[in-house]
């Protein structure tokens, strides 16, 4: 993002809050007149009614500083090991985000190193990986916890399995690109200092597949991130942000998944930024000038 | 001839004569020696006979039979027997190796321009996946794996040729939703595109943004969209147009700038209006990126009213059956609706795939034969 990009985007963010303010009267209107109709209060004045739409238990779509309030009070009001904590939540549902898009990622890699390596597993493989993706894995992310936990598999391992299988699939696809960008001429020049299969992998293929394999976590991170949250929908004990969602939705408490919601892409968002720098370390050590 | 089909060759003799010597499963409590039938000697002896008699360099074609034999005769042997015993087991790694080999050999003479690509290729791929099957109902049925965990194959087949009116219920009521959703979401996004890509002030404000939101776990506003729209499918496919609308946006825009400047500088000599050259030459150029959206939603479509309806619905949708039936452990049942969805979702993308073909006929990747 470069410098010249930041009073644009500060002016369509500030549009979207404005509209989102402007939403939150029109939403919870209604609503607010039953209360007020209620309550006998007739020819409430229309800032002391804005007022009050701000600031409903349960509205329907909370104001943003509802929002705001809610995750600074769930990151600090409570201590970070209490479930009431939404800090204790998300790290939860950090840890299987970054177990499953480990395993993701190193499976990738394997499968990409077989394809690129071997043809009758590219011509095998391949066209089954692609068809892996149209199963919405997401949508059975449920039975696969139910599942592993009647055999005595619970706890973090069947969310990373999911972010797994969702991880894995930018890193292959990625990666047999990045193996395969070596020109021929490269690969003649390697055979003419007599170098070994491991040889040109280790000093020709691994090198040139990296800034693939970075563009590839930075999809398959974020997308950890999701398979976790859903993974954890299913299972009301074991918390997360997931769970979060979903008591929240079950007891009409919009402010609380509005307020899971947003640490989750904050959560995504950081997790991007720090697979960046990843990025950015890696390629200085590469020697490119940036 | 590779080193590595040498050496798969011989750990295949090896194989066979262990299957040969090894009690192969327990019927009734009596185990029982593959030698007592006589199909699964004559296959064995048969692969002895092909691996060694050319020197372990059976021919493709001779492979392909085994490998195939080798699947029916596991399936024939897990149906009647209690309990595998180890000889199942090599029979298994046999069958296994026998289909790598002919995967490693008919791709060998694919690229030695032996065997028609066209003709021959999809062979290939197709091993594969029979030879998974095999080993998910062998292994299932054979290690008697809890149902609740993996259902084999044979059993999600039953169970979904037998439960066909729900499973068509289901089926309709979610891609209601898929389908509203998408042509929402895509339609918007594309609208979007066009309106911001005329002012390249909000280009530059939009464009980080939506790169960012596609990032973001978007499916987590499901419940919101369940309070707002109600349980039916019109909440569905509200959490659809946000899932598919920023992939959309964003790839619309990036191709609406692929065209390139001297193209664009033609249009100019020839006095064509912003309309027509949108319409000429920038849209047209933009059709793959469009197409990579559609691509990439058509798939997040179907799992954002899956699991959309995981928050309340009413009592039908695919979503709802998986749902309910997983607290039921009624796992088959959850498996056939699994293979809808994959089939469903495989097909969807497939027939944007054949339009994308059609549409973008002049582009590079399909001129070279590979889409």
């Amino acid at each position: 993002m470069s410098r010249g990009n930041l009073i644009p985007i500060l002016v369509v963010l500030g549009v979207i809050v404005l509209f989102w303010y402007a939403m939150a009267v029109v939403m919870n209107a209604p609503w607010q007149q039953t209360l007020n109709a209620r309550a006998n209060l007739s020819d409430v004045p229309f800032t002391e009614f804005v007022g009050q739409t701000f600031a409903q238990d349960k509205p329907v779509l909370p104001a943003p500083h509802q929002v705001v309030g809610a995750i600074w009070t769930g990151l600090f009001g409570a201590a970070i090991t209490a479930p009431r904590s939404l800090a204790f939540h998300a790290g939860i549902t950090l840890g299987a985000t970054l177990l499953g898009f480990a395993l993701g990622t190193l499976l990738g890699v394997l499968l990409a190193v077989m394809i690129v390596h071997n043809n009758a597993s590219d011509r095998s493989l391949m066209p089954w990986i692609i068809a892996s993706q149209t199963v919405p894995i997401l949508a059975i992310a449920p039975m696969v916890v139910v599942g592993l936990g009647a055999v005595g598999v619970t706890g973090m391992v069947p969310k990373a399995l999911i972010s797994m299988y969702l991880s894995f699939f930018p890193v292959v696809v990625g990666m047999v690109k990045g193996l395969r960008t070596p020109e021929p001429i490269q690969l003649d020049l390697m055979r003419t200092y007599n170098a070994s299969p491991l040889q040109v992998f280790m000093k020709l293929r691994w090198p040139a597949s990296i800034p693939f394999l970075f563009a590839s976590m930075k999809v398959g991170i974020a997308i950890s991130l999701i398979g976790a949250v859903v993974g954890e929908l299913s299972n009301n004990a074991g918390g997360g942000l997931g769970v979060r969602l979903l008591t929240g939705s079950y007891n009409g408490q919009t402010i609380q998944i509005w307020a899971a919601l947003f640490i989750a892409a904050a959560l995504a968002a950081i997790l991007v930024i720090l697979v960046g720098w990843g990025e950015k370390l890696a390629n200085r050590r590469m020697g490119v000038r940036a | 001839m590779s080193r590595l089909q040498r050496i798969i060759a011989v750990v295949a003799l090896l194989f066979t004569v262990l299957t040969l010597v090894l009690p192969i499963g327990s019927f009734g409590g009596v185990p029982a020696a593959a030698s007592t039938s006589i199909p699964t000697v004559i296959f064995l002896v048969a692969t002895l006979a092909a691996i060694g008699a050319f020197r372990l360099r059976s021919p493709t074609l001779a492979t392909g039979i085994l490998a195939a034999i080798g699947c029916i005769l596991l399936i024939v042997w897990v149906e009647p027997m209690d309990k595998a015993l180890a000889g199942f087991w090599t029979l298994l790694v046999l069958t296994w190796l026998l289909c790598w080999l002919f995967a490693e050999q008919l791709s060998a003479d694919i690229r030695r321009g032996k065997v028609n690509d066209g003709l021959f290729g999809w062979l290939v791929p197709v091993a594969f996946g029979v030879a998974v099957l095999v080993a998910w109902e062998a292994i299932t049925r054979g290690a008697n794996v809890p149902q609740v965990l993996l259902p084999p194959p044979s059993m999600i087949w039953a169970r979904l040729t037998a439960s066909v009116p729900t499973l068509a219920a289901d089926f309709v009521q979610t891609f209601k939703a898929v389908l509203a959703g998408f042509a929402l979401g895509c339609g918007s996004g594309f609208v979007v595109a066009i309106l911001v890509d005329r002012s390249p002030f909000l280009k530059r404000g939009l464009l980080p943004i939506g790169n960012f939101v596609s990032a973001l776990p978007i499916i987590g506003i499901a419940p919101i969209m369940v309070m707002w729209f109600g349980f039916d499918w019109p909440s569905k496919a509200a959490v659809v147009v946000a899932m598919t609308f920023f992939p959309m946006l964003v790839n619309t825009v990036a191709g609406l700038n692929a065209s390139s400047l001297i193209e664009r500088d033609l249009m100019r000599t020839y006095a064509a209006n912003y309309w027509e050259t949108l319409f000429k030459l920038r849209l047209p150029a933009a059709a793959p990126f469009i197409f990579n959206a559609l691509k990439i939603n058509s798939t997040l479509a179907l799992i954002g009213a899956i699991v959309a309806e995981f928050f309340g619905t009413p009592i039908v949708g695919m979503g709802f059956r998986i749902s309910t039936e997983v607290g039921k452990l009624n796992i088959d049942l959850v498996w056939a609706e699994i293979a809808v969805a994959a089939v469903a979702g495989s097909a969807f993308y497939g027939v944007i795939a054949l339009i994308e073909r059609a549409v973008t006929f002049w582009h590079p990747s399909i001129r070279g034969g590979r889409a």
